[in-house]
């Protein structure tokens, strides 16, 4: 199937590509746009992966969720009037070391292990098959989440307004 | 060439590292925020890699879905912190908040 081995290239390269911009840039408002590049390569893989429901979560989710509260927060706390949106490393040679140092170690890892594989399976309508189980099996888990949902906004809302 | 099992787990793990590195160097507080964001997205990628060539089924994608909510809640709460962070000292760089320190 070459579509898809071309296809998983261009996504692998653009995620590596723009990630790695993400934790380089100097402006704080590229890593931003990088990050959002990053996560609509990633949701393009999980489609490639046979999760069409969970790449239009993440798409909905992290781009039209975390990723705007993230430029909501760099917008509240830099003096954009004063000083340029720049921000600068704290030892980057150990920290670039140990990076690779671990990397390393679990690609050789995941290289080495002979992982009780078996020949992909064809998915049809996955969103269905979760439906079930996330009302059946993951019901617990379910509710549990959106308590913790709940709980999570109540808190910030209560933690980020002033105190008088 | 056939695409493998292990190409998946060798870009997450590559992500993975990336955002280890954006989490120990950067100095704005924001900054460590994407990086946990893009380890989050790498364990992401791993589940559903096993769940399309390993024996977990549609199990993988279900926890995945909790991982993106744990996420979200996670990125509500640090944002809060980092709000208040800024509106106490004035900076949101993680080397300058040591005021508990003297």
């Amino acid at each position: 199937m070459p579509y898809y081995t071309i296809l998983f290239y261009i996504f692998a390269i653009a995620i590596i590509a723009s990630a790695v911009i993400v934790v380089t840039a100097k402006n704080i408002i590229y890593s931003a746009v990088s990050l959002f590049i990053t996560l609509f390569f990633i949701a393009g893989l999980y489609v490639l992966l046979n999760a069409d429901f969970i790449a239009i979560t993440q798409i909905m989710v992290y781009i039209g969720g975390i990723l705007v509260l993230l430029i909501f927060g760099i917008m509240l706390t830099s003096k954009i009037t004063e000083v340029e949106l720049t921000t600068s490393n704290l030892s980057a040679v150990p920290a670039i070391i140990f990076t690779v140092g671990i990397t390393t170690i679990i690609i050789f890892v995941i290289l080495t292990t002979k992982w009780n594989t078996k020949p992909p399976a064809v998915m049809t309508e996955t969103i269905s098959q979760i439906g079930k189980l996330m009302l059946t099996t993951y019901l617990l888990p379910f509710e549990i989440a959106s308590i913790v949902l709940l709980v999570a906004l109540i808190g910030s809302a209560m933690y980020s307004r002033k105190i008088k | 060439m056939e695409i493998t099992f292990n190409h998946f787990l060798i870009l997450s793990a590559i992500l993975f590292g990336l955002g280890l590195y954006a989490m120990i160097s950067r100095r704005n507080a924001i900054l460590v925020l994407m990086g946990i964001e893009l380890i989050l997205n790498s364990a992401n990628i791993n589940l559903i890699a096993f769940s399309k060539f390993g024996a977990l089924g549609v199990d993988g994608q279900m926890i995945s879905i909790f991982v993106i909510i744990l996420a979200v809640a996670e990125a509500a709460i640090a944002l809060a912190i980092i709000l208040n962070l800024y509106n106490n000292i004035l900076t949101v760089n993680i080397d300058e908040a040591n005021t508990m320190k003297d």
